[in-house]
């Protein structure tokens, strides 16, 4: 058995960590903003909830199901919105995902954790 | 030459993927197959030797190329006990489905307006019936499965009607590993003059298919799942039937003689092939098929067997391990199944971190994970080059997997 690889490079302890207790996660009641985005090609749903009050995020949490990749994905997006101003949330970008995770996202994977940003950005439609 | 572990292992000899992957353990061979040398040697000395344009050219060069594309055919053909005529060589069992789907719809008699599939169908046996039923107004119904898993015959006989149309169906689910009666769905569907149609994707490569012997109307399957190139796959078709349906796709080589107003269709099999043709992968499919009948497919079908058995046995018992799978005696070698709190994604992701290949997702069989309840599963499927090693690293692995992802 070689496992020197295992669990992967894409399964770091923060990933993991923040898998296990994710932020902003949860039904925001009072949201203005809301989009659910799925993945055809496993099932995953991820339901963002914005606040947004004089052109800036003023609260958002996510709510749904999936992978590790989508859920991290999801609360760390999250925690970079809040507060941001909307354009400049409408202006992220894949490359951005893949700096805020700080890993290397297999080609694979690129869907899952991009999930979230499409979520946000149909929101703000 | 039956297969035992020993032998199974050194078949992997004849198959260069495992000589420059090393620790490759290879469980995804329901999505594709690998490839033996003598597959991949044979498309480039086709290229090398014989390469003309096949049916066209008078000069000796195409005669060849021409004797190496038929002489697939009569492989294919002998392979499944149909004859050369009822071999129509496509780009995959997708394009095989489609292909039979459009020449269909002019033979569909009036007052029969219902196409029954069944509720385990692979997207590719699914789309293209929609949409002929988009195009007729007809109405799609399907076959029940069970909670083991298994088609529901009962509900098979009672959606069988006068007023079926089309009975097309999966022989072995690509997600769950059923493997479905054919000769008695056929049957039930020839009883009631309705047209039968089978997907079998996932059953020629793993054990016999008689045609002639099941008596269904189509048979469909891709040359990629069964050793041999992407790019080539089949449509059989009865020779009455063929004769009497049009040709879906229209063009050089399908026809007898044109006017400029009309044209005058070939005959048997070239009516079904339009353009040139994919001449050195239909003869590298020849080339697989006398590899997997040199090892003998019902070898094959009992090594599997027991790899099958093997796995069942040893998934079984770990806790936390959900199984959809019918059960030995109904199942091919392929097991789906879920590690509780993982998602299947991850799963194969970290699996993938030990060399290991499965599949994870919904399979194509969207609707029926919706069905299951399910949001996907990991899927490991067998050849004859899988050992029991392979099994029991996929088991290490899943251990290991537990131990750092439960939560
Ligand atoms: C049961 C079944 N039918 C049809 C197909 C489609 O095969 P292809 O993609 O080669 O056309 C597959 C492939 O996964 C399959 O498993």
């Amino acid at each position: 058995m070689t496992d020197e690889n295992f669990p992967s490079e894409m399964y770091r302890e923060h990933i993991l960590e923040l898998y296990k207790s994710p932020e902003n996660c949860g039904e925001l009641k009072n949201a203005t903003h809301r989009h659910t985005e799925t993945n055809a090609s496993c099932g995953d749903e991820i339901t963002m909830q914005l606040v947004v009050n004089g052109g800036k995020i003023a609260d958002v949490k996510f709510c749904g199901s999936g992978c590790v990749m989508s859920v991290v994905s999801s609360s760390m997006l999250s925690s970079k919105i809040k507060g941001m101003k909307v354009e400049d949330a409408k202006k992220l970008s894949r490359e951005d995902i893949i700096k805020m995770l700080k890993i290397n996202v297999n080609a694979g994977r690129i869907k899952c954790v991009v999930l979230p940003l499409y979520a946000v950005k149909n929101a703000l439609k | 030459m039956t297969i035992n572990n020993s032998t199974a292992k050194k078949l992997k000899d004849d198959f260069p993927i495992f000589k420059n992957n090393k620790n490759l353990v290879y469980l995804d061979n329901a999505a594709t197959t690998q490839k033996p040398k003598v597959v991949i040697e044979k498309i480039k000395e086709f290229y090398e030797n014989s390469n003309a344009n096949a049916s066209r050219g008078i000069y000796s060069l195409a005669e060849k190329a021409t004797e190496e594309y038929e002489k697939a055919r009569k492989i294919a053909a002998d392979f499944i006990d149909a004859s050369s005529e009822e071999i129509i060589f496509t780009k995959n069992a997708t394009d095989s489905i489609n292909s039979i789907a459009y020449s269909l719809e002019s033979a569909i008699p009036n007052g029969r307006d219902e196409i029954l599939l069944t509720e385990m169908e692979h997207h590719s046996n699914l789309i293209p019936w929609q949409q002929l039923a988009k195009r007729k107004n007809m109405k799609l119904r399907f076959i029940k499965i069970k909670s083991d898993f298994t088609l529901d015959m009962e509900d098979a006989k009672s959606k069988i009607t006068e007023k079926t149309a089309i009975v097309s169906f999966v022989h072995v689910s690509n997600a769950l590993g059923t493997l479905n009666d054919a000769k008695a769905i056929a049957n039930l569907a020839k009883t009631k003059n309705a047209f039968s149609i089978i997907d079998a994707t996932q059953s020629v490569p793993h054990m016999k298919v008689d045609v002639k012997n099941i008596d269904c109307d189509f048979l469909v399957f891709s040359s990629h799942k069964m050793l041999g190139p992407a790019g080539i796959g089949i449509l059989y078709g009865k020779k009455e039937l063929l004769e009497k349906i049009p040709p879906f796709s229209f063009g050089g080589g399908m026809i007898k003689s044109v006017s400029y107003e009309n044209a005058e269709f070939a005959e048997l099999p070239e009516k079904f092939e339009a353009g040139t043709q994919n001449i050195a992968d239909a003869s590298a499919l020849g080339e697989a098929i006398r590899y997997l009948e040199k090892i003998g497919i019902e070898n094959i079908s009992s090594w599997e067997k027991q790899l099958l058995g093997y796995a069942l046995e040893k998934l079984k018992k770990m806790k936390g391990v959900e199984i959809y799978n019918p059960g030995i005696e109904n199942s091919s070698g392929i097991i789906s199944f879920n590690i509780k709190g993982i998602h299947p994604h991850d799963a194969a992701s970290l699996f993938d971190s030990f060399g290991i290949a499965v599949r994870a997702g919904h399979h194509c069989c969207m609707p029926l994970m919706k069905k299951l309840g399910l949001q996907g599963t990991i899927r490991i499927s067998f050849y004859l080059y899988n050992a029991f090693e392979d099994i029991d690293k996929l088991i290490e692995a899943i251990k290991k997997i537990k131990e750092k992802f439960g939560k």
